[in-house]
This record gives structure tokens, C-alpha cells and sequence, in this order.
């Protein structure tokens, strides 16, 4: 059985593997350590702080083993926080696992009073709408040639995949719909 | 319930499993967003000083609400008064991330809280037990943290106040349906949230700790009794070496279940803030009272 890890160092973790609990033929694992890490087939990295996350993960050392993994092949899906901490260049800020060719803009919407949600259908994900929830989000304000582009919304790319690593500035776990678990668990 | 207060439910979801600082200034907030806070929590004196300091806490300057805004990208929450709606408005209009309704400021008003409902900002309030969260949580309150007994470096009250909401929750998930119209009525709270507790067995909010926490293990010792994160306010900067309690702080939060790497994380950090006995505290000096 596949064993689907989620980072769970800090955020939105716990909702993450309800959902994924939910999900047949798949086995969900929380990972905190090293060998938890190597023990996954994909990772999904939550919403949350992505600089609390980003320095737990360099001090906790599964940062290189990350970048090794993901470099190997290791499928990443990173929902906001998790978008940035695999991003390339973060505005004004320096990057973390740099293993994707995309610019990050955090809080580009502004603070929490800012945070929306809304409803819109993106084709790679399925044909009816996607409820998506926008919490402090970020957005990604330029993708390199070997991104494709998934969906966007007023102008700003929100979802991108490069190879097997799959990024939203929203947060499917905060909702009741499984279609990018699904699109994610095929890449 | 609002899309608003969804989404303010949300933004706490994803400071679960995370610690939120107090700070006091620019350089204090740096210092936490560089150790791994999730949030700051932007004030003019710890809760330590203004125990000594006495006299009536207000909600901070604007001045300094903003500076520390502008010098970190985690998010950034301030206190009000209990009661004190217009406070709540001006931190509205800065911007802040989230509200604390705080005892640790002297109250505003000694007999109704903010009607949280009204502002979009969200709001954390302090509870001591399962009614008091409740009725916070019916008059809008989007997180909820115990209030232990703040600036006292001195963990026992945050203890009490988490295993007497967890304890009343498991009590609840027990309860056949007849008996919850009159646990609501015994413990003042709203009957439809007590209903919802039952069925869940957990608050509908996220909720932290706060209130004491001075020490790595203090923290995996919250979190062990069922916090979702905590709070550390004095505990940080009155220690010898903020920056490195910082860390291990954020590290015990997260780790809480592995004693391997708390031992690691608590070990040469220095003289912790002074600790001071609840018993030596008068009874109208406590913070934790205040509230309705």
C-alpha cells in the first residue's frame, strides 16, 4: 500500500490526514523525523508559518534528506506554506528548498482580513468547482518554463506542478473536497 | 456561521502545533520569528511587569502595534481590555492579525465582553473552564486559549484550567442527551455549542495554552494534556537567553511526545524568568478572575 507522509512539525497537519484517512487503498502517516521521511512514497507539506516549519526542518536535519528525496523523485504537494518552502525565490526573503522554478509573494493578499475564499473550477483537478480557501495566502508571481501553470485567479497563479511536485496557495484540507488529494495521489 | 468566522476558525488552524510570543518591541519580535514563532503577540509591558508595575493596563500605541508589524511577516495579534469595543476598533483598523480579549489587561467594562460578532478581526479569548470557553466562543470568539495565570512563570493554574476543559468535554461525549440542557445551565453556556461538543468531543475552536509557561517542558507538558499550541508570554524575555529559550520552546511544541529530543532542547539555557507562588498572590491581584 502507498504510504502518503505529511510533514507534521507544525499547521494544518492533523486536517491533512483526516482527509487522506478517508481515502481507500492508501496508508496516511504523520512524519516528524529522519526515518519517517524515508519511509514515505509521497509528502504533503501543510499549511502553516512556513519560517517556523522552514527552521524546524533545517534544525531538526531533515532538510537535506528532504532535498535529496524530492531530487530523487519524491512526489511534494505543498498547500501554502508548503508552496513556499518549496519555491525558488520568495520575495524579499531567502528560500528554502529552492527545488521549484516559481516566485513566491507571501501574504500578497495582505492580513487576515484579507484571507477569502470561493468557488472555481480548475480543469486538472476535475470539471465541477473547487471550493478554495485563502487564508494569509501566498501567490506565485512568475513561473519558469518548466512549470505548468494549473490555475489562477485574478491574474496570480494559485496551483502549479513541475515534475512530481504539485503546489496550491490554498487549502484543500480545510475543505470536504478530495479532487487535488486525488489529482495529487495519480502524479 | 459567517464565511468571515470560518475563515478566522481557519487562520488558528494553521497555528496549530505552534508557539505565539509575546513581544515588546522590534527587535524582541525579530528575535521570535527567527526562533520559529507562528505569531507575535505585540504589547507595551509582559504580563510579568505589569503584575509588578501595578496600576491599569490599557491596550498598547498604535505606534509600536504598527512597527512590529511592519518588521515581520508571521502574523501579528494585540490585546484590548475585556469590554473595551473602541480599543477593539482601533486594532481593527491597523490591521492586526488577531485580537486578544485579554485579563491581563485591567477590564474595561465588569460585566459584558466584546460582541465579537460585529468585527471581522478575529478574536482569542482566555477561558477557565468548559462554560467560560463556550460562552466566549458564542459571542464570537474564533480561538480560545486557558488563561492560566499569567506573568507568574508558575505553570499550575494553565494546568488546571486545560484538564478542567478536557475533563468537562469527556464528560460531555458521555452525557445522554437529556442531561446537556442542564450542564448548559449549570455552567452558563450556550446549549446549541454544548450540543456540538457532545457530538464532536472538542470545542469548535482551536485552543492553546497560556498563562505561566516558562520552560520547554512546560510547554510539551500543555500540549501533552491536550493543548493545540501555546502561548508564552513573560516566560520568554525575562529568561537569561530569549533567543535560545525561544527555540527550545518552539522545538519542545513541536516534539512534546519525544523525551529524547526534550531533554536535548531544555538543557544550559540559563536562569528562567522568576517564578512566583499563586498562594502569595491576593486574591484581587490574580488576572485569571477577570472575566465574565
Amino acid at each position: 500500500m502507498e504510504k502518503i507522509g505529511v510533514l507534521a512539525l507544525q499547521g494544518s497537519f492533523a486536517e491533512h490526514l483526516q482527509i487522506l484517512g478517508r481515502i481507500p487503498g492508501i496508508e496516511a502517516t504523520a512524519v516528524k523525523t529522519i526515518d519517517e521521511l524515508n519511509a514515505v512514497d509521497r509528502l504533503i507539506l501543510p499549511g502553516g508559518e512556513s519560517t517556523a516549519i522552514g527552521k524546524l526542518l533545517v534544525k531538526t536535519g531533515m532538510f537535506p534528506v528532504l532535498r535529496q528525496r524530492i531530487g530523487e523523485g519524491l512526489p511534494v504537494w505543498g498547500t501554502c506554506a508548503g508552496l513556499i518552502l518549496l519555491a525558488h525565490e520568495i520575495v524579499g526573503e531567502t528560500p528554502y528548498l529552492d527545488v521549484m522554478n516559481i516566485t513566491v509573494r507571501r501574504n500578497a493578499y495582505g492580513s487576515q482580513l484579507d484571507s477569502f475564499c470561493c468557488e472555481q473550477i480548475i480543469p486538472a483537478f476535475g470539471s465541477d468547482p473547487l471550493p478554495l480557501v485563502f487564508i494569509r495566502a501566498p501567490w506565485i508571481e512568475k513561473a519558469g518554463q518548466e512549470v505548468e501553470v494549473l490555475a489562477g485567479h485574478d491574474g496570480r497563479i494559485i496551483a502549479a506542478k513541475q515534475g512530481r511536485l504539485l503546489v496550491t496557495s490554498f487549502h484543500p484540507e480545510l475543505t470536504d473536497d478530495k479532487k487535488v488529494y486525488n489529482y495529487f495521489l495519480r502524479l | 456561521m459567517t464565511e468571515r468566522m470560518e475563515l478566522n476558525r481557519n487562520l488558528a488552524q494553521m497555528l496549530k502545533g505552534g508557539v505565539i510570543m509575546d513581544v515588546t518591541n522590534v527587535e524582541e519580535a525579530k528575535i521570535a520569528e527567527e526562533a520559529g514563532a507562528v505569531a507575535v503577540m505585540a504589547l507595551e509591558r509582559v504580563p510579568s511587569d505589569i503584575r509588578k508595575d501595578g496600576g491599569v493596563a490599557r491596550m498598547s500605541d498604535p505606534k509600536m502595534i504598527k512597527e512590529i508589524k511592519a518588521a515581520v511577516s508571521i502574523p501579528v495579534m494585540a490585546k484590548v481590555r475585556i469590554g473595551h469595543i473602541v480599543e477593539a476598533q482601533i486594532l481593527q483598523e491597523l490591521g492586526v492579525d488577531y485580537i486578544d480579549e485579554s485579563e491581563v489587561l485591567t477590564p474595561a467594562d465588569e460585566m459584558y465582553h466584546i460582541d465579537k460578532h460585529l468585527f471581522p478581526v478575529p478574536f482569542v479569548c482566555g477561558a477557565r473552564n468548559l462554560g467560560e470557553a463556550l460562552r466566549r466562543i458564542g459571542e464570537g470568539a474564533s480561538m480560545m486559549r486557558t488563561k492560566g495565570e499569567a506573568g507568574t512563570g508558575n505553570v499550575v493554574e494553565a494546568v488546571r484550567h486545560m484538564r478542567t476543559i478536557m475533563s468537562q468535554i469527556r464528560q460531555l461525549v458521555n452525557m445522554p442527551s437529556e442531561e446537556l440542557m442542564t450542564f448548559a445551565k449549570e455552567n452558563g453556556a450556550p446549549y446549541e455549542l454544548v450540543v456540538k461538543v457532545a457530538k464532536n468531543g472538542k470545542l469548535p475552536v482551536v485552543n492553546f495554552s497560556a498563562g505561566g509557561i516558562a520552560t520547554p517542558a512546560d510547554a510539551a507538558l500543555m500540549m501533552q494534556l491536550g493543548s493545540e499550541g501555546v502561548f508564552v508570554g513573560s516566560g520568554i524575555f525575562r529568561s537569561a537567553n530569549p533567543a535560545k529559550r525561544a527555540r527550545a520552546i518552539v522545538m519542545a511544541t513541536t516534539y512534546y511526545n519525544d523525551p529524547k529530543v526534550l531533554a536535548e532542547v531544555s538543557a544550559d539555557l540559563g536562569e528562567a524568568m522568576p517564578g512566583l507562588e499563586i498562594a502569595s498572590i491576593a486574591e484581587d491581584q490574580t488576572f485569571a478572575k477577570r472575566g465574565w
